[in-house]
């Protein structure tokens, strides 16, 4: 039975977004910055879409600008902050299991003649608190809500407090959180917070960026006029509508979708180890540590490649973090700061849609697949 | 001699250059035996893998990594 459990990498849209974004291709097509009629009916669909998405996240409306992706958010982020707080300090402080949007911007940060420091994780691929404490000469504090290869949800709240002693601003990548977590930038404490609408329900090309009031922040881009100087270009209005009705909609769903996938994973957990032979469930076993939609292991002897390949041609999609299943044949950067095995690594995660049936299906698969790569390696009874 | 510490020689060399994970740590666990509890085996592969791999493998098998330097990873069975 086929079975889509990839949904941390996109996820089917709500079925809320896909009315509001017909319904916001026919009133909100103009462009939102014109005065007249149709203008003004675009204008008023975009701020409210910015209304409900700052609600959500327990954010001011002027806090919350769009832009093209949750990638293109963690850059502004991160090149804008360090931007504003040169004179501060050209150092960037990030973990090491960073989604590669934080990294590849810090690597640019880098290029412009500032400094990166990162930190490392626990086999859970948590960080420590402490080892955010700012040096001298910190522009920024960027850390995940939480991992979007093992799930493990960071001491977000810590860090921030750490780093605001040090009075240096703190960014979190909360595209694995926001739409399924409560997630409030009050209670996180953090000056910015960036999210990504294909994530939780919208369809691509929605970026969240909220970068709280009175923090220092210079857009590293040319400048241009649209939201508020913080994102170029004419905003996508029919998909910002649609990702925020998909927001808002999740924000309704989350409390008993978080209960019932929690048990899809509690269960996964529990009998792969029963099932498969030196497999070994990484992250956080915690639930209150991890993400509830998403579990990720990793089976000794066996090929990633070879394990998604049997897996799709049972009709199963799931991501894996090992090196033959990437384009450089490099392992996961997430999996090395973990000291967590990178072959056969298989990532899973549900979704709204997905079911008993779902899970079902690739318990039934998963035993067999492992045991014919194992006896093809010549891996057997090691 | 690519004693991954540079010191003295390791009881068995398997060379897994130019295989892929998790290849070389397939032979690395088929040769573990050919050394007796407390001897040495030295692990040559280039996979950009194999360094994080064998480290994983040693703590799930409970064997000890010496040590690794460049392509080379020296262990020795414990168990």
């Amino acid at each position: 039975m086929p079975a889509y459990l990839d949904h941390a990498s996109t996820t089917p849209p709500h079925p809320a977004a896909r009315a509001a974004l017909l319904a916001a291709l026919d009133e909100g097509w103009a462009d939102p910055a014109r005065l007249y009629r149709e203008g003004r009916r675009a204008r008023m669909l975009l701020d409210a879409a910015r209304e409900t998405v700052a609600g959500v996240l327990g954010a001011r409306a002027d806090e919350v600008s769009f832009c093209a992706s949750g990638t293109v958010a963690a850059h502004l982020a991160v090149l804008g902050t360090a931007a504003a707080r040169r004179r501060a300090g050209d150092l960037v402080l990030v973990s090491a299991v960073e989604h590669s949007s934080v990294l590849h911007a810090a690597e640019r940060h880098e290029r412009a003649g500032g400094r990166t420091h990162t930190v490392g994780v626990d086999g859970y691929g948590r960080v420590d608190p402490a080892g955010f404490t700012p040096p001298p000469g910190t522009a920024l504090v960027s850390l995940q809500h939480a991992n979007h290869e093992v799930g493990t949800v960071q001491p977000l709240a810590a860090v921030t407090e750490v780093a605001h002693a040090a009075g240096v601003p703190v960014h979190t990548d909360a595209a694995m959180t926001v739409g399924q977590l409560p997630v409030d930038v009050g209670e996180l404490g953090v000056d910015l917070l960036t999210a990504s609408g294909h994530k939780f329900g919208g369809p691509p090309g929605v970026g969240i960026l909220v970068v709280r009031s009175g923090t220092r922040w210079a857009n590293p881009m040319p400048a241009d006029e649209r939201e508020s100087g913080r994102a170029p270009g004419f905003p996508n209005l029919p998909a910002i509508v649609a990702a925020a009705a998909a927001l808002h909609a999740r924000a309704g769903e989350l409390a008993a979708e978080r209960e019932r996938l929690g048990a899809l994973t509690a269960r996964l957990r529990a009998r792969l180890p029963e099932l498969v032979d030196d497999v070994e469930l990484l992250g956080d076993p915690d639930p209150a540590g991890r993400l509830p939609h998403l579990v990720a292991f990793s089976c000794l002897y066996v090929a990633g490649e070879a394990l998604l390949g049997e897996l799709d041609r049972a009709g199963i999609a799931v991501s894996s973090g090992s090196s033959c299943t990437s384009d450089t044949l490099t392992p996961s950067h997430v999996l090395v700061a973990m000291g967590a095995l990178s072959h056969g690594n298989i990532r899973v995660s549900f979704g709204r849609g997905s079911t008993e049936a779902d899970l079902s299906a690739l318990l039934d698969v998963v035993p067999g697949a492992v045991t014919a790569i194992r006896e093809r390696a010549g891996a057997v009874g090691l | 001699m690519s004693d991954a510490r540079g010191g003295g020689t390791a009881d068995v060399v398997i060379d897994a250059l130019g295989r892929r994970c998790p290849l070389p740590i397939i032979d690395l666990a088929r040769r573990i035996g050919d050394v007796p509890v407390g001897g040495t085996i030295e692990l040559l592969a280039d996979d950009p893998a194999a360094a994080a791999d064998v480290a994983a493998w040693c703590r799930l098998r409970g064997q000890e990594l010496l040590g690794s330097a460049g392509h080379a990873h020296l262990v020795r069975r414990l168990a």
